[in-house]
């Protein structure tokens, strides 16, 4: 049995998912964080990995991700949970001038 | 016919300048729209036309990118060309440095914020860190200047691959003299006039340290507040500022021919940071330091622009090149006497490097 999750890219990362606007997860039920989630999208693809998270492993400052429309800052950042079937979107934040 | 090739790095991408005569200009870009471009390297050793470019998207990060065709396609490294080792606990924020090495024509070093050396041996494809320097017992105690804290120069020693400085803001300039694996403070001489004592062993905000190519043991330093030189390899540091309108600015270059030339772009101050006199000048000395000369022929009046410390370079036939926060490039090929318009109507220039190429 395992979680089927999905993750929406937004267009300027599509180019490092093959062209992709979205990613089908599947995780097992006991690794099913946000963290799991990005591991597993980005696991095969190392520049749209780098784009998400810093080499730390946080989110960076100007990205956010939301799991079925709520914004996991607002949450508990990459520990939230993800049920199943679950919508995860990555986004840029509105910044910049 | 050989052509000169300008790269511009901006707050929003880079752009390059090309011309055969130096004279008139074509401008290519924007590449890397909405970027901020604050370092990059032309690397011509053995023939190579290779562009290295620290780039950095306020939403997705920095990283530094390489072409070997001038910018009509680009290579990222997947893994990561700069990476903090995981015990750092540190993350890059900004690469402010590219630095092809003289010595080994695969080396190129490279200056990132936080704090850090990095040295590539495959081109600038992946780096490492150098340990020696980012174990330093100082580290802790380095700054943050206005745009970070960061290592924005980096000179090999063209006489010795095992002798190097660098310079950070804050923090001041670090010598090695065993290739990086130890380290330690030069500032001898440098005044802190932001400590309550203004002569520390470490911790002044050195903007920029050029060195003289004719003889390499002479360098420049453009202080934040003081100009300095050093006749010793960076040992000690004796102020030259007599004579100049003011001693704070970003950056100083030096001619790779004429011993004793040296360029200043003045700031009015600390806290004014625009030309002295609303003009927008350059300082040359041709004798290194004991007396200057204000150069403004051809740049504009009123002006209340600023250039930044990366924002100025020479090319190897003695061109001086400069770019502004409201995005204008200019050139002189007269030492100085007058300039010309590169480009202009860009974003705010962050770094300008310049390649005479076949």
């Amino acid at each position: 049995m395992s979680v089927a999750v999905r993750v929406i890219l937004p267009g300027v990362l599509r180019e490092f998912a093959d062209g992709a606007t979205e990613l089908a997860v599947d995780l097992p039920p006991e690794s099913c964080l946000v963290r799991d989630v990005l591991d597993a999208a980005t696991s095969d693809r190392p520049l749209l990995g780098a784009r998400v998270r810093d080499e730390t492993g946080a989110l960076r400052r100007h990205v956010n991700v939301f799991v079925d429309g709520r914004d996991v800052r607002f949450g508990e950042g990459q520990e939230t949970p993800v049920a199943p079937g679950a919508v995860v979107h990555i986004l840029p934040s509105v910044s910049g001038g | 016919m050989t052509q000169t090739v300008v790269g511009i790095g901006t707050r929003k991408g880079l752009w390059l300048a090309r011309s055969e005569d130096r004279r008139t200009w074509s401008i290519e870009g924007p590449q890397l729209l909405m970027r901020e471009v604050p370092s990059l390297a032309f690397d011509t050793r053995e023939g190579r036309q290779r562009l290295l470019v620290g780039m950095r998207s306020e939403h997705w990060g920095p990283t530094v990118m390489a072409s070997d065709d001038l910018g009509q396609t680009w290579d990222e490294t997947p893994e990561g060309a700069i990476r903090f080792p995981e015990d750092t606990g540190a993350a890059l924020a900004r690469v402010w440095q590219l630095v092809p090495d003289p010595h080994d024509a695969e080396v190129v070093w490279a200056g990132s914020e936080p704090q850090a050396l990095w040295r590539s041996a495959d081109r600038g494809r992946t780096f490492e860190m150098v340990r020696g320097l980012w174990d330093h017992p100082h580290r802790e105690q380095w700054g943050e200047g206005a745009g970070g804290g960061a290592i924005h120069t980096i000179l090999p020693d063209p006489q010795s691959a095992d002798s190097m400085l660098v310079a950070m803001s804050t923090g001041g300039v670090y010598r090695s003299q065993d290739a990086g694996r130890s380290w330690t403070a030069s500032n001898k001489g440098i005044k802190a006039s932001f400590f309550p004592d203004p002569w520390p062993e470490f911790g002044q905000c050195v903007h920029k340290v050029a060195r003289d190519p004719q003889t390499p043991a002479r360098l420049y330093a453009q202080n934040h507040h003081g100009v300095y030189r050093s006749d010793d390899n960076g040992e000690t540091w004796t102020s030259i500022a007599d004579g100049l309108p003011t001693d704070f600015g970003f950056t100083v270059q030096t001619h790779p021919h004429e011993a004793d030339t040296v360029w200043l772009v003045p700031v009015k101050a600390d806290g004014e940071r625009i030309p002295p006199g609303a003009t927008l000048q350059v300082q040359r000395s041709t004798d290194a330091g004991a007396t200057w000369q204000t150069m403004t022929t051809g740049l504009p009046h009123p002006s209340y622009t600023c250039v930044l410390r990366d924002a100025a370079c020479v090319d190897d036939q003695g061109g001086l090149y400069f770019g502004t926060r409201n995005g204008e490039v200019y050139v002189s090929t007269d030492n100085g006497e007058s300039f010309t318009v590169v480009a202009q109507q860009l974003p705010d220039v962050l770094c300008v490097r310049a390649a005479v190429l076949p």
